[in-house]
C-alpha cells in the first residue's frame, strides 16, 4: 500500500512533467512550461477521484506525505550545492539585477492581494 | 583516506541524507537557544546550505556549491531537480483544488505582472550602469526574472557570453534572496493565506527560492506558491526573447 502511494505520486510526477516539456517544445522554447504544476493538479484529482471511490488507503497518503516531509532537506541541500559564490562576486549589476526587481515586484503584493477572492 | 573518499562519492545520496540530517539537527537547536524559536529551524539550515556553498565555491572556484568537495558529490543529487520537484509535488496533497481554482485568474494575472515588472527593472538597472544594446539589455532583463530565463534568452539573441553570465548571476542573487526573505517579510506583506502564497510565486517566480522561502514561513503554503511559480520560467522563456525583445529593439 505504501509503495502504491509512492507509485501515484511518481505518475503524477511523469505525466505532469512530460506535458510540460511537450507544451515547451510546442511553444518552440527550450524550457519546461509548468509540468510541476501540472503534476500536482493531477495528484491533487486523483486523490479527489480515489477518496471518492472508497480507494484511498490511509498507508497510500504516508507514502506521498514521506515525500513531502523530505522536502525541507532537499531544500537544504539545494541551497548547499547553489553557485553562491559568483552570485556574489559578479558585480553590482548582478547583485543589483536580482534584488531591485524582488523589491518592484514586492511592491503590487498588496494591491494584488485586495483583488484576490475571499475565502 | 583515498578509499573513505571514494566510498563517500559511491553512496553519495545517503552520506548526504547523514550530513544533511547533522545540519538540520544543529540548526533546530539554534533556532530554540538563541532564537527562542523566532527563525524557524528550516529557515536557519537553508541559510547555512548557502553558507556552506559559500565557502566550498571560495575554497574551490566550483559551480557546484558543497557538492565540489571530494566525498560530497550527492548533495547534486539530493539537491538536483529531481528530488526537488517530486517534493514539491507531494506536497500538492491535501492542498484544496477550489481555492486554487477561485484564485486561479488573479494568480495568471501576478504571473504576467510579475515577468513584466522583472524584466523591465533588469533592463533599467542594466541602462542606467551603462548598457545600451538591445540584446544585452534583453538578457539581463531576462535574467531578472529567473536564472534560467537569462541564458535562455541570451542563447536565442547571440548575446555575450559575459552578459549572459550576469543574467544567469542576476537571477541566482533573486533565488537567494528571496529564500532568505521570504519568512522575514512575509507578516508585513500579508503572506499567511494560500491566495496570498499563489499571488506570490507568480510575483516572484524563481520555483526553488519561492518553495524555499514558503518552507521557512509557513509549510502548508508551500504547494499554493509552487504551483504558479512553476509556470514563471516558461512564461519568461516564452515573452523575453520574443515580445519583450521586440519592445526593446523599438526603443534602443
Amino acid at each position: 500500500m505504501l509503495l502504491r502511494g509512492v507509485a501515484l505520486l511518481a505518475a503524477c510526477f511523469v505525466a505532469g512533467q512530460i506535458l510540460g516539456e511537450t507544451l515547451g517544445r510546442l511553444l518552440g522554447i527550450q524550457a519546461n512550461v509548468g509540468g510541476v504544476g501540472f503534476a500536482m493538479l493531477f495528484l491533487i484529482l486523483s486523490q479527489n477521484e480515489l477518496e471518492k471511490r472508497g480507494l484511498f488507503h490511509i498507508e497510500m497518503g504516508e507514502g506521498v506525505t514521506f515525500w513531502s516531509k523530505m522536502y525541507i532537506p532537499i531544500i537544504v541541500a539545494m541551497s548547499s550545492v547553489q553557485n553562491v559564490r559568483v552570485a556574489f562576486s559578479n558585480g553590482v549589476l548582478a547583485l543589483l539585477a536580482g534584488i531591485i526587481p524582488v523589491i518592484a515586484c514586492l511592491a503590487l503584493m498588496p494591491l494584488l492581494s485586495k483583488l484576490a477572492p475571499k475565502e | 583516506m583515498e578509499y573513505i573518499i571514494t566510498f563517500l562519492d559511491k553512496n553519495g545520496l545517503v552520506f548526504a541524507f547523514l550530513v544533511i540530517g547533522i545540519i538540520m539537527y544543529f540548526s533546530e537547536g539554534i533556532s530554540k537557544t538563541l532564537t527562542r524559536g523566532k527563525i524557524p529551524g528550516s529557515a536557519i539550515s537553508i541559510f547555512m546550505g548557502l553558507v556552506l556553498a559559500y565557502f566550498a565555491g571560495l575554497q574551490n572556484l566550483g559551480k557546484k556549491g558543497i557538492a565540489d568537495i571530494p566525498g560530497f558529490s550527492g548533495f547534486e543529487q539530493m539537491g538536483g531537480p529531481m528530488f526537488r520537484d517530486f517534493a514539491i509535488v507531494s506536497t500538492a496533497m491535501g492542498a484544496s483544488f477550489a481555492i486554487i481554482k477561485k484564485t486561479g485568474p488573479i494568480g495568471i494575472l501576478s504571473l504576467f505582472l510579475g515577468v513584466i515588472i522583472s524584466f523591465l527593472s533588469g533592463v533599467i538597472i542594466a541602462y542606467a550602469l551603462g548598457i545600451t544594446d538591445a540584446e544585452s539589455l534583453t538578457t539581463i532583463g531576462a535574467g531578472a526574472c529567473t536564472f534560467v530565463v537569462g541564458p535562455v534568452t541570451g542563447t536565442a539573441l547571440g548575446a555575450s557570453s559575459d552578459i549572459i553570465a550576469i543574467s544567469i548571476a542576476a537571477g541566482v542573487v533573486k533565488s537567494i534572496l528571496v529564500t532568505i526573505g521570504t519568512p522575514l517579510i512575509a507578516p508585513y506583506i500579508g503572506l499567511k493565506t494560500p491566495q496570498s502564497a499563489m499571488i506570490f510565486g507568480g510575483l516572484m517566480g524563481t520555483t526553488s527560492g519561492t518553495a524555499a522561502g514558503l518552507a521557512a514561513t509557513d509549510p502548508k503554503l508551500v504547494p499554493y506558491g509552487a504551483m504558479t511559480a512553476t509556470f514563471y520560467t516558461g512564461l519568461g522563456c516564452l515573452m523575453c526573447p520574443s515580445v519583450l525583445y521586440f519592445v526593446m529593439r523599438a526603443i534602443f
